[in-house]
This record gives C-alpha cells, sequence and structure tokens, in this order.
C-alpha cells in the first residue's frame, strides 16, 4: 500500500479555503421570518485544531491571512482578527502538550476557554478603538454559533493528528 | 558538498518553536496594523486602496450569491400577492381613505408654508440627488455592522453619502471603489449620529453598539424624550439632511433611551444613496458670506433737487443753532 502522506495542502491550505468559502456565503442578506444567517468566526476553528495537529511555521501564517480576510471582508479594524487568532494559535501551543490525547469534553471546555479569550480581546479592542462597548447581548449572537462549531475542530483534530505517518 | 553533510546537519530547531516564533512576530505585526487604522478618518484617505480593491472584488461575487435569494424574496412576495389579494385591497382601501385628509392637509400646509419663505427669504435646501442601490453583502456581528452596496464612484456616490430605505435612514457610506460601496449602519459601534426629538426639538446623539436598537446619548432638557417620540436627523454638522426619519424613542432593558429603526420594519435589501455631502455643496460659498451691511450700498445716488435739500436743511439747522447761543464748536 501506498503511503499516505498528508501535508500541508490538506490540512492547512484546502480547511483556509473552505473557511473563506463558508464566510462569504454566510454574508449574503437574507432574512427569513425576521431572522438573519449566523455570522460564526469559522477560523477560530483552525485556531484550535491546527496546533494540536501539528505545530507548523504554515499555519500562524495563513492563520494572519484569514484574520486580515475577516477585517477586510466585514470592514472591521484591520489587524483586530489575526490578533485574536493568533493569540489562541498562541495559547494552545503553549498548551500542547497538556491537550493532546485529551478526551473530547476536555477540549471542548478548553475550546471554549479559548474562545472566550478571542472575544474578550476583540471586544476591549473594539471598545478601546471606537470608544464604546458593544452590547454584550450582540456579542453573544456571534459567540454561541461558533462555539457550536467545535465537532468540526474535533473532526479535523481526530482525521490530521497523526495523519501523516512520517511524524510517527 | 551537499547541504546535509554541511554544519547545518546537526542543526535541529523543534518545529514549536519555529511555530511560536511566527505566532510572536505576526501577534506583533497585528498589533501594529492595529495601531495605524485609520478606517474612520473624516478625511476619507483612511480608506485605503487595499480595502478598495477588496471590496471591488468581493462585490460581484456576493452580488452572485445574493441573486438567488432575491429572486426567491420575489417569488415568495409574488405567491403571497396573488393569494392575499383580497385582504390586501381591503387593507389598502382603509389605509388610502385614512391618508386622503392628511394629503390635503400636506398640500394646503405646503402652500402656506412656500408662502412663509417667501416672504421671510428663507434659503431652504433643494432636492437632493439619489442613486439606488442594492445591498450585496452584510457583516451582522457585535464588532462591525455593514453592507457592500452595488452602487460606486462610478454612480456619483462619495464618502460620506447617507443612504435610506423606504422606511427611513440605514446608514452612510464609509468606502467607495468604482461599482461597489460599503455602508456603515446605524447601529455599528463606530456610527455617530446627530438627530433631534420630533415633539420637543432636543438634541440628542444616536450612537450604535452593535445591537438592534442605537442608544440615544447627550439628550438635552428634562423630560425631552418620551416612549414614542419620533427621532429625526437634525442635520448638525452638516454631514446628514435635516428630517430624515429614523425611529421610535423606547426604553432599553439598562433603561438608556434607545431607538427602534424604522428601517427594521423589511429587509434592507434596495437602498438610496443620497448623494449629498454637507451644507456646501447645496448653495454657492459666496452667497452664505455676504459683505455686511451690503444692502446699503444699493441705495441711488441723491438727485440734484435731493443734495440741494440736504444741504439747505443742514445750513438752516447751523443758522438756528447759532442764532440761539454758543453752539458746539466747530
Amino acid at each position: 500500500m501506498a503511503v499516505r502522506v498528508v501535508g500541508p495542502t490538506q490540512w492547512v491550505f484546502y480547511p483556509a479555503l473552505a473557511v473563506i468559502a463558508i464566510t462569504i456565503v454566510l454574508a449574503t442578506p437574507v432574512e427569513l421570518f425576521g431572522f438573519k444567517l449566523p455570522e460564526p468566526v469559522l477560523p477560530l476553528v483552525l485556531a484550535f485544531a491546527w496546533p494540536l495537529i501539528r505545530p507548523s511555521m504554515v499555519a500562524p501564517a495563513v492563520l494572519f491571512g484569514l484574520g486580515l480576510f475577516l477585517d477586510l471582508f466585514w470592514g472591521g479594524t484591520l489587524g483586530l482578527w489575526p490578533l485574536c487568532l493568533l493569540s489562541v494559535y498562541g495559547v494552545v501551543l503553549a498548551s500542547r502538550n497538556l491537550l493532546a490525547g485529551q478526551e473530547t469534553q476536555i477540549l471542548f471546555v478548553w475550546y471554549a476557554v479559548c474562545a472566550l479569550v478571542a472575544f474578550v480581546l476583540a471586544y476591549l479592542v473594539v471598545t478601546v478603538a471606537s470608544g464604546r462597548a458593544p452590547s454584550l447581548l450582540s456579542l453573544l449572537g456571534q459567540v454561541v454559533p461558533t462555539l457550536l462549531l467545535f465537532p468540526l475542530a474535533d473532526w479535523m483534530i481526530q482525521r490530521f493528528d497523526d495523519g501523516d505517518v512520517r511524524f510517527r | 558538498m551537499a547541504f546535509r553533510d554541511g554544519p547545518f546537519e546537526s542543526l535541529k530547531v523543534p518545529l514549536a518553536w519555529t511555530a511560536a516564533a511566527v505566532v510572536v512576530v505576526a501577534i506583533i505585526a497585528s498589533v501594529l496594523m492595529i495601531l495605524a487604522d485609520r478606517r474612520h478618518d473624516a478625511a476619507g484617505d483612511g480608506y485605503g486602496p487595499v480595502r478598495a480593491g477588496f471590496d471591488g472584488a468581493a462585490g460581484p461575487v456576493n452580488g452572485v450569491l445574493a441573486w438567488p435569494v432575491r429572486w426567491a424574496g420575489n417569488a415568495t412576495d409574488y405567491v403571497k400577492g396573488y393569494f392575499f389579494a383580497v385582504s390586501e385591497n381591503r387593507r389598502l382601501r382603509a389605509q388610502v381613505a385614512e391618508l386622503e385628509p392628511w394629503r390635503d392637509q400636506a398640500i394646503a400646509l405646503k402652500n402656506v408654508n412656500g408662502r412663509y419663505e417667501a416672504m421671510l427669504g428663507l434659503r431652504t435646501e433643494p432636492p437632493v440627488a439619489m442613486a439606488t442601490a442594492r445591498s450585496i453583502s452584510e457583516s451582522r456581528g457585535p464588532f462591525v455592522n455593514a453592507r457592500l452596496l452595488d452602487a460606486g464612484a462610478s454612480r456619483g456616490v462619495r464618502i460620506g453619502n447617507p443612504a435610506i430605505n423606504e422606511h427611513g435612514l440605514v446608514g452612510r457610506v464609509v468606502g467607495v471603489t468604482g461599482g461597489v460601496s460599503r455602508m456603515l449602519l446605524l447601529t455599528d459601534v463606530a456610527s455617530r449620529t446627530p438627530v433631534l426629538i420630533d415633539r420637543t426639538d432636543a438634541r440628542a446623539m444616536l450612537s450604535g453598539d452593535g445591537s438592534g436598537n442605537p442608544k440615544l446619548e447627550f439628550v438635552r432638557g428634562v423630560g425631552a424624550v418620551q416612549a414614542g417620540d419620533r427621532v429625526l436627523t437634525s442635520g448638525d454638522g452638516g454631514g446628514f439632511p435635516r428630517g430624515l426619519p429614523i425611529g421610535v424613542a423606547a426604553r432599553g432593558i439598562d433603561g438608556s433611551w434607545r431607538v427602534k429603526l424604522f428601517s427594521d420594519r423589511g429587509a434592507i435589501d434596495y437602498v438610496r444613496v443620497m448623494l449629498f455631502q454637507d451644507f456646501g455643496q447645496l448653495v454657492a460659498p459666496e452667497a452664505l458670506n455676504p459683505r455686511p451691511l451690503a444692502g446699503l450700498a444699493t441705495a441711488p445716488a441723491p438727485t440734484l433737487e435731493a443734495a440741494a435739500a440736504i444741504s439747505d436743511s443742514a445750513a438752516r439747522r447751523n443758522r438756528a443753532a447759532a442764532a440761539s447761543g454758543p453752539g458746539p464748536a466747530e
């Protein structure tokens, strides 16, 4: 059987492209019965999963690009989401030895903590930049859909962790 | 000598360390970018070519995505219109009957108002040209509330132009490229709009906070606001024309005054961008700065008879003053 090599194309570039595509689709102005589409911060899933799959120099660089994409696409402060995403990446990278091989529930708790860190950081930056604190209720409207994306992160970790035989 | 045989062979840096180095560099770059961000500079040059180019590329993509949504919405409206035609007809008849006296009153008031304006020589605002645009993408999060519109500089849209829909004010344009422009909604954290309360003419500042109902801040006067008061743009500062409908005042959960936006009554799909910049464009700048007491310069020169009469009366006055006693030293 041929050796299956899972390189950065599979676990970094394809997911990044998928995240960009889904973010663009979710920005479509649809309103059904007064409800709009959710707006989760999709790259947060990657910022959590990538350092657990494997430390790499490509991943934070792509994450930086994804953050810039979010800022430009949503029209926010340039540099806001790169900072938040890379903070999460850094925290998970530092705690990698603790998290490796943990159960899904533990991972979810850690994912929630990381998401909270990212949103608190974004909240502080926006508060300072615009001179007024955003509404907590609308913040919750973005935090909850982002937390619900955890199964994606879990699936990515299961799928790609140790997926490359060269790292065994 | 192959690379692997060289002195770098024994040099092995752990993957985690190199990744951490990239993270640190990227975080520093992000912080510098945040500090250098000038996207809401009034001068307009903060909306750089990168943002403009990005919007220009994202616009058509989202336009394609928004098309089926719009088509489905139109189809639903068509079907609804077919099935609910009778009840709709009844409702509209009642509405027409209710609105007819208002129309007559409006015509009468317009007539009276026109006379007042003519009598007082008021300089009223001329009608503002509009560009119709469709919203093709939106960001709804707590940190940004903005929309991309499919009309840009080629249609005359400029940074600062207010945008309205059929219900009321929606936002203002903060970035423009050739065919796409970005509209900041009233609900955005960075949005500030000078408003007035229609009932009391009290001034306030409408500032968004990412929620659906922006806050009324700096309300002047005691009891100036009541629940249900209409809120309009005040036109102070010249950013918006005066009198655009915004919404209705209401108490928020936290006890602060908030505004239920009229533009929330329906989906914000089509908007009209008012090609309005500030008071400066409405009249010629020279007309706003006439010379003081300019009217005196227009008096005609006195005729010969008038000049003789004036000098005669002055001479008689001097003679009378001399006869009555010592006059003022001349």
